[in-house]
C-alpha cells in the first residue's frame, strides 16, 4: 500500500494537501487542471519535493526522508527521460549501475531483452538523437523495466506523441507494469487517457488529492470540481 | 548529483580554497604592514580613472561583442573554425607584446597614420582615454565575442525551428530568442571585462599617455616596489577587490533568467537572416572584427620572425617551463572550477581575478617564506595563481552550460541513483565538452601569457616566457625579444586551438 | 598533485648541488638573461673562488625588506641610489670593506656600505638619420615644436623615470611643474618601465626616448649602428649608479668580501661595459671599450645625494604629475 498520510505541500501561495491510500499493482490516473499540482503530487511520491507535515509510507515503511533513488519509484518525465550523448546501451546500464560501471554479461543481456521487449531490439548503440519520438519514449520504458520498481510514476511523458502512437505506449506501458506488478501513477491532462488505461483516477484541484475512485464511476457521476474541468 | 551534500561540500571547499588564497596573502601582508595605510592625493583621481575607463571598456567590448558574435554564429563558411580561434588570440597575449602591435597600427608611425599622411591626411594620436579603451576592447572583444557566441550556439535548434515555423519577423526573434539569451550572458560578460580592465596598468598608463591615466594598480605596484608601503598596498588593493565584487554583483542580479532547456544535439542551422542586407551587415562585422584584432597580431609576427632566429637556449627553456606550467594550471583550475560553476560560484572565483597580483605575490612570498624558499617554489606558486587568476574565465565560460545541465538532467541522475563520480564522468562531462574545451584553451593560454607573481618568486634556472621576454628587452635585445614574443604568441595559440578543438570535434554527439 | 611534484623535484635539485661553498647573490632580473652580464660574472668569479656563486633574479629591497634578518642572500648587485636610504636603514647591510680610490666616477663618492661598478647618466637618445637637428639643451627641449614626439618612464614605477623627476627638478627647482607643462605636448607617452619605452623608440613610434647616456654604445658595439645618439645637455644630465652590498647576516662573509673586492677588478670592470651597457665604475677612460670610448660625456654631472632625494622625490614626482596632468 502507498499511503499519503495528511500530507501538506506549500510553497509561497501554492498548496497541496493528500490524505489518500493506493494499492499495489493498480493502474491510477492523475488528472485535474493545469497548475492544481497533478506533477507536484507525482514529486512528492517519487521524492524530488519533501512534504511540510505529514508521511509518506510503502507497505507500512515511512518513506518520507528517503532520497528519490532508494524510494520504490521509477519515473518518466516529461521530456529529459535520456542522456543525448550516451547510447541507448550506456543509457539503460545506468539503471543498473548507477555507478557508470561495466556490466556483466549477464547484465548486458538482460538489457538487450529489455530493448526488444519494447521493440527495439539491436538498436542499442544508437544515441537518443537517432530516434524517433516514439522509439525514445520505448527506450525509456525500456529502462524502467530493468529499474524493476514496484511503483511506476509517468509524468505525461507521451504527451508529445500523437494519439495512435500515445494508444501504443499506453498500451506499452500495461504490459510493462503488469510484468513488473507494478502500481502504475499516471499524470494525464486527457480524460480519454484515464478512462482507457487507469482502474483508479486521483482528482487534483483546488489544493487537494482526492482520494482514488473508480474511473468509470468517477467520469458517470462526476463531482462539481470534476464538471468544472471537464467543461461540463 | 545523486548526493546533493556532496555537491555541495566540493563547492564550498573551492570557494574556500579561493579565498583563503586570495584573503590569506592580503591578511599576510597587512600584518606585516601593521594595519591599514592612507591614501595619497593622487589616488582618487586614480581611482575615478579605473572605474571610468573599465566601465567604458567593459561597455564597447560587449556591445561590439553582439554583431560580430551574432554573425558568426548564423554564417557558414569556409576557415569560420579557424577564425575564430584567432579571434581569441589578442585576449592571451602578454600586455608588452599586444601594445607594441597595437601602436604598430594605431600609433603615430603606425600603418594607420602612415596611410592618412601618404593620402594628405591629417593623422591622429592614440594616447588618450581611447587609446586605453581601444586597447581594453582589443584585448577583450574576443572573449565577449566568445561568450556571446557561446550563449547563441547554446539555444537549442529546436527554438529556432520553432520561431521559423511562427514565421517571426527578424525583430520578434530577436526578442524573444536572442535577446533573453543576451541578458543572461552579457551583464557577466561585462562584469568579467569590467574586472579585467580595473586591475589594468602597463596598458593603460602606455596608452592613456601620462599621469591623468594613472590606475590603481599603478598605486599599488609604486606602493610595494618603490615606497614599500605594505598597508597603503593592502588597503588599495582590497578597494579594487570591493569594486570586483559590487561590479560582480550587480552582473548576478542583471543576469537572471533560466536557460533554455534541454534539446536534442544537432547542429543549429538557422533560417533568418538569409536576405541580402543581414548578409551584408554580418559580412561587413566578421570582415572589420578580423581586420580590427588580426592586423596588430600579423605586425607581431612579421616584427617576431626575425627574432626568432636568435632566440637562445634560454628562450626554449623558458618555452618548455612555460607549457608545463599551463598544463598544470589548466587542470588545476577545472577541478577548481567544476564545483564552483554556479552563480555564487562564480562571484566567488571574481575574487581571485580581482586582487592584484602584486599584493598576492607578495603576500604568498610571506606565507611561504617560513616554510620553504620561494625560489625553489617559483614554478608550483605560478601554477596556482595562474589557476586562480583564469579562474573567473572557466567559471564564466562553464557556469551557464553547466547549471543547464544540471536543470535538465538533475532529476534524471537522481532518479537512477547516479553516484556522484558517475554524474561527473558519464553526464556533467561529456555534456560540458564544448565549454570545458574553451576553458582550457583559454586557462592554457592566459597562464602561457601571464607574468603572474613571478617578480618575487623568480628563479634564473626557471623562467617563463614573458619573463624572457622582459629580460631580453632589459638587455636591448628587442629584437630577439619580439621573437621570444612571437613563440610566446604561437605556444598560446596552440595551446589554446588544441584545447578548443578538441573541446568542438564532434560535439553534435 | 602537478604542483606537488613540482615542489619536490625543485627542492631536491637544490640539495642535490650543495657541494661546494654557495655564495647567493640577489640581482636585478635583467642581470641573469643571457644577454645580460650574469653569465660572465658568474664564470669570472668561480673561476677565482672555488665556489658556487648562485644569482637569485627578481625585485631586490622589497624581497630583502620582506625577508629580514632570516635572507639567504649574501650580496646584492644591482641597487640604484633611490633605495639605498630605505636600504640602509633597515640595517641589513655591512661596510664593504673596499678600497674606493680606483674609483672613475664623475661624482665624489664615499659611501661605506654600497659599492658602485658602473654608472650612466639619464639622456634623451635619440636617431640622428630621423633627427639631424636635435635641441641641443634642456631649455631648447622644452622650446621645441610640439611635434617633436618624446616616451619616457612613470616616475612611480621606473628608477630612470624617477632620475627624470629628480633630473627636472635639479635644473630647473621650483619652476619644475612648469618645466613639465612646457614638456607635456612633446610627451607622446609614459611608460612602466624603460624596456616600453625603447621599444617604441626602436620601433619609431618616438622620435626620442628617455634613456642612458650609455644607450649608444650598445648600437655602436652590438650592431655596428652609429646614428643613435644620446642628448648632452649643458645644463648637466642626472646622474646614475648601479650599487653592490653585502648583507650583515652573510654566512659566507669571506666570499661576499671577494665579490665585493672583484668588482672593481680591471677583469670585472673591463667586461662590465659591455656587459651591462654602462660605464664602468673604476676603469681610467683610455681603458675603455672602443665603442665606449667614441661616447660624448656630459660636461656636467647632476646628483643628489640620498638624503636628499628623499625630502625632493615626493615634491619631484607632484611636479611631474600635475605638470603633465594639464
Amino acid at each position: 500500500m502507498l499511503t499519503l498520510e495528511n500530507m501538506r505541500y506549500t510553497d509561497g501561495d501554492y498548496s497541496l494537501s493528500a490524505d489518500l491510500c493506493l494499492a499495489p499493482g493498480r493502474r491510477v490516473a492523475i488528472i485535474g487542471p493545469s497548475g492544481a499540482g497533478k506533477s507536484t503530487l507525482l514529486d512528492l511520491i517519487a521524492g524530488f519535493l519533501t512534504p511540510k507535515a505529514g508521511r509518506l509510507l510503502w507497505q507500512g515503511q515511512d518513506i518520507t526522508a528517503t532520497p528519490p533513488d532508494r524510494r520504490p519509484v521509477a519515473m518518466l518525465f516529461q521530456e529529459n527521460n535520456l542522456f543525448p550523448h550516451l547510447s541507448l546501451a550506456r543509457n539503460l546500464g545506468l539503471a543498473l549501475r548507477p555507478g557508470g560501471g561495466r556490466l556483466t554479461a549477464a547484465e548486458g543481456r538482460k538489457l538487450e531483452s529489455a530493448l526488444e521487449r519494447v521493440g527495439l531490439g539491436g538498436l542499442s548503440s544508437r544515441k537518443p538523437g537517432a530516434l524517433s519520438g516514439g522509439q525514445q519514449s520505448r527506450a525509456a520504458l525500456a529502462r524502467v523495466l530493468l529499474q524493476a520498481r514496484p511503483i511506476l510514476a509517468l509524468d505525461e511523458p507521451f504527451a508529445a506523441l500523437g494519439p495512435a502512437l500515445k494508444v501504443q505506449m499506453l498500451d506499452l506501458v500495461q504490459e510493462v507494469a503488469g510484468e513488473l506488478g507494478a502500481l502504475v501513477l499516471l499524470v494525464s491532462h486527457d480524460p480519454q487517457d484515464a478512462r482507457r488505461f487507469a482502474e483508479e483516477t486521483v482528482l487534483v484541484a483546488e489544493g487537494l488529492a482526492h482520494p482514488p475512485v473508480e474511473t468509470r464511476a468517477l467520469f458517470d457521476a462526476p463531482p462539481e470540481a470534476l464538471r468544472a474541468y471537464l467543461g461540463q | 548529483m545523486a548526493s546533493r551534500p556532496l555537491a555541495i561540500g566540493a563547492a564550498l571547499i573551492a570557494a574556500g580554497l579561493v579565498l583563503a588564497l586570495v584573503l590569506g596573502p592580503v591578511a599576510a601582508v597587512l600584518a606585516r604592514a601593521g594595519g591599514w595605510g592612507a591614501l595619497g592625493p593622487g589616488d582618487w583621481q586614480a581611482l575615478r580613472f579605473t572605474l571610468w575607463q573599465s566601465l567604458l571598456s567593459a561597455t564597447f567590448s560587449v556591445a561590439l561583442a553582439i554583431p560580430v558574435a551574432r554573425a558568426l554564429a548564423r554564417r557558414r563558411f569556409p576557415g569560420r573554425g579557424l577564425l575564430i580561434s584567432l579571434l581569441g588570440a589578442p585576449f592571451i597575449l602578454p600586455t608588452i607584446v599586444a601594445v607594441l602591435g597595437l601602436i604598430a597600427v594605431f600609433g603615430q608611425n603606425g600603418l594607420i597614420n602612415g596611410s592618412l599622411r601618404a593620402l594628405g591626411l591629417p593623422g591622429f594620436s592614440v594616447y588618450g582615454l581611447h587609446g586605453v579603451v581601444l586597447a581594453h576592447v582589443f584585448f577583450n572583444l574576443p572573449l565577449a565575442t566568445r561568450l556571446l557566441l557561446q550563449g547563441w550556439l547554446a539555444i537549442p535548434a529546436e527554438r529556432f525551428r520553432l520561431a521559423v515555423s511562427l514565421g517571426l519577423s527578424p525583430r520578434a526573434m530577436f526578442r524573444t530568442l536572442e535577446l533573453p539569451m543576451l541578458l543572461r550572458i552579457a551583464p557577466g560578460a561585462g562584469a568579467v571585462i569590467f574586472v579585467i580592465c580595473l586591475s589594468s596598468f602597463a596598458v593603460a598608463l602606455t596608452l592613456g599617455g601620462g599621469p591623468r591615466a594613472t590606475t590603481v594598480e599603478l598605486a599599488i605596484y609604486q606602493a610595494v616596489r618603490f615606497d614599500f608601503d605594505l598597508g597603503r598596498a593592502a588597503l588599495l588593493s582590497m578597494i579594487q577587490l570591493g569594486l570586483a565584487l559590487a561590479a560582480g554583483l550587480v552582473a548576478l542580479r542583471l543576469g537572471t533568467g533560466g536557460g533554455f532547456g534541454a534539446g536534442l544535439d544537432r547542429l543549429v542551422t538557422r533560417w533568418d537572416g538569409r536576405a541580402g542586407l543581414p548578409r551584408v551587415m554580418d559580412a561587413v562585422w566578421i570582415g572589420l572584427a578580423a581586420l580590427f584584432l588580426l592586423t596588430p597580431l600579423g605586425m607581431v609576427v612579421a616584427r617576431g620572425l626575425p627574432g626568432l632566429a636568435q632566440l637562445g637556449a634560454g628562450s626554449w627553456a623558458a618555452a618548455w617551463n612555460s607549457l608545463t606550467v599551463a598544463l598544470a594550471s589548466t587542470l588545476l583550475c577545472l577541478a577548481w572550477a567544476l564545483p564552483l560553476s554556479s552563480r555564487w560560484g562564480e562571484w566567488v572565483g571574481l575574487v581571485g581575478l580581482a586582487v592584484s597580483p602584486l599584493v598576492l605575490g607578495t603576500g604568498l612570498f610571506l606565507i611561504v617564506r617560513p616554510f620553504a624558499n620561494p625560489l625553489s617554489l617559483a614554478l608550483p606558486v605560478t601554477t596556482l595563481v595562474n589557476a586562480l587568476v583564469a579562474l573567473p574565465f572557466a567559471l564564466r565560460i562553464l557556469r551557464p552550460e553547466a547549471e543547464a545541465v544540471r536543470a535538465d538532467y538533475a532529476r534524471l541522475a537522481q532518479a537512477l541513483g547516479l553516484t556522484p563520480l558517475a554524474w561527473v564522468r558519464l553526464v556533467l562531462l561529456p555534456r560540458l565538452r564544448r565549454p570545458l574545451g574553451f576553458a582550457a584553451g583559454l586557462t592554457a593560454a592566459l597562464s602561457i601569457g601571464d607574468l603572474g607573481v613571478i617578480a618575487l618568486f623568480a628563479d634564473p634556472e626557471r623562467a617563463t616566457l614573458p619573463l624572457q621576454v622582459y629580460r631580453l628587452m632589459g638587455s636591448y635585445q628587442m629584437e630577439a625579444a619580439a621573437g621570444a614574443a612571437l613563440l610566446l604568441l604561437i605556444f598560446s595559440f596552440g595551446a589554446f586551438w588544441l584545447c578548443d578543438r578538441g573541446g568542438r570535434a564532434n560535439a553534435d554527439a | 598533485m602537478k604542483a606537488i611534484s613540482f615542489a619536490a623535484g625543485c627542492l631536491f635539485a637544490s640539495t642535490a648541488l650543495a657541494q661546494e661553498p654557495v655564495l647567493t647573490v640577489y640581482a636585478g632580473d635583467y642581470v641573469v638573461s643571457e644577454w645580460g652580464p650574469g653569465p660572465k660574472i658568474e664564470e669570472m668569479f668561480e673561476a677565482r673562488c672555488g665556489c658556487d656563486l648562485q644569482f637569485k633574479p627578481g625585485d631586490l629591497l622589497p624581497r630583502l625588506l620582506l625577508e629580514g634578518e632570516r635572507t639567504e642572500a649574501d650580496v646584492v648587485f644591482g641597487l640604484n641610489t633611490d633605495v639605498t636610504k630605505r636600504a640602509r636603514e633597515s640595517g641589513l647591510f655591512a661596510p664593504h670593506g673596499v678600497d674606493l680610490s680606483p674609483l672613475t666616477l664623475p661624482i665624489d663618492w664615499t659611501d661605506d656600505t654600497f659599492l658602485p661598478y658602473n654608472y650612466g647618466e639619464t639622456a634623451f637618445v635619440y636617431d640622428s638619420t630621423r633627427l639631424p637637428e636635435p635641441p641641443t639643451s634642456f631649455a631648447e627641449l622644452l622650446d621645441a615644436p610640439d611635434d617633436l614626439k618624446i616616451v619616457i618612464q612613470d616616475p612611480r614605477s621606473s628608477i630612470s623615470g624617477l632620475a627624470m623627476a629628480l633630473w627636472v627638478e635639479a635644473v630647473y627647482g621650483d619652476k619644475a611643474e612648469d618645466a613639465w607643462r612646457k614638456l607635456a605636448p612633446k610627451i607622446l607617452t609614459v611608460t612602466k618601465g624603460w624596456s616600453e619605452s625603447y621599444g617604441l623608440f626602436t620601433d619609431g613610434e618616438a622620435d626620442m626616448v628617455l634613456s642612458y647616456t650609455t644607450s649608444p654604445a650598445y648600437h655602436i658595439i652590438a650592431e655596428d649602428d652609429h646614428s643613435k645618439k644620446a642628448l648632452i645637455f649643458p645644463e648637466g644630465n642626472y646622474f646614475m649608479v648601479e650599487l653592490a652590498a653585502k648583507l650583515a647576516t652573510t654566512d659566507q662573509p669571506e666570499l661576499a668580501q671577494q665579490f665585493m673586492e672583484f668588482l672593481l677588478t680591471a677583469e670585472f670592470q673591463q667586461m662590465i661595459a659591455t656587459g651591462n651597457w654602462s660605464f664602468p665604475a673604476a676603469l681610467p677612460h683610455d681603458q675603455w671599450p672602443e665603442g665606449f670610448k667614441e661616447l660624448e660625456l656630459p660636461s656636467k654631472v647632476l646628483f643628489y645625494s640620498e638624503d636628499e632625494a628623499a625630502a625632493l622625490r615626493d615634491e619631484a614626482i607632484e611636479a611631474w604629475r600635475r605638470g603633465l596632468s594639464q
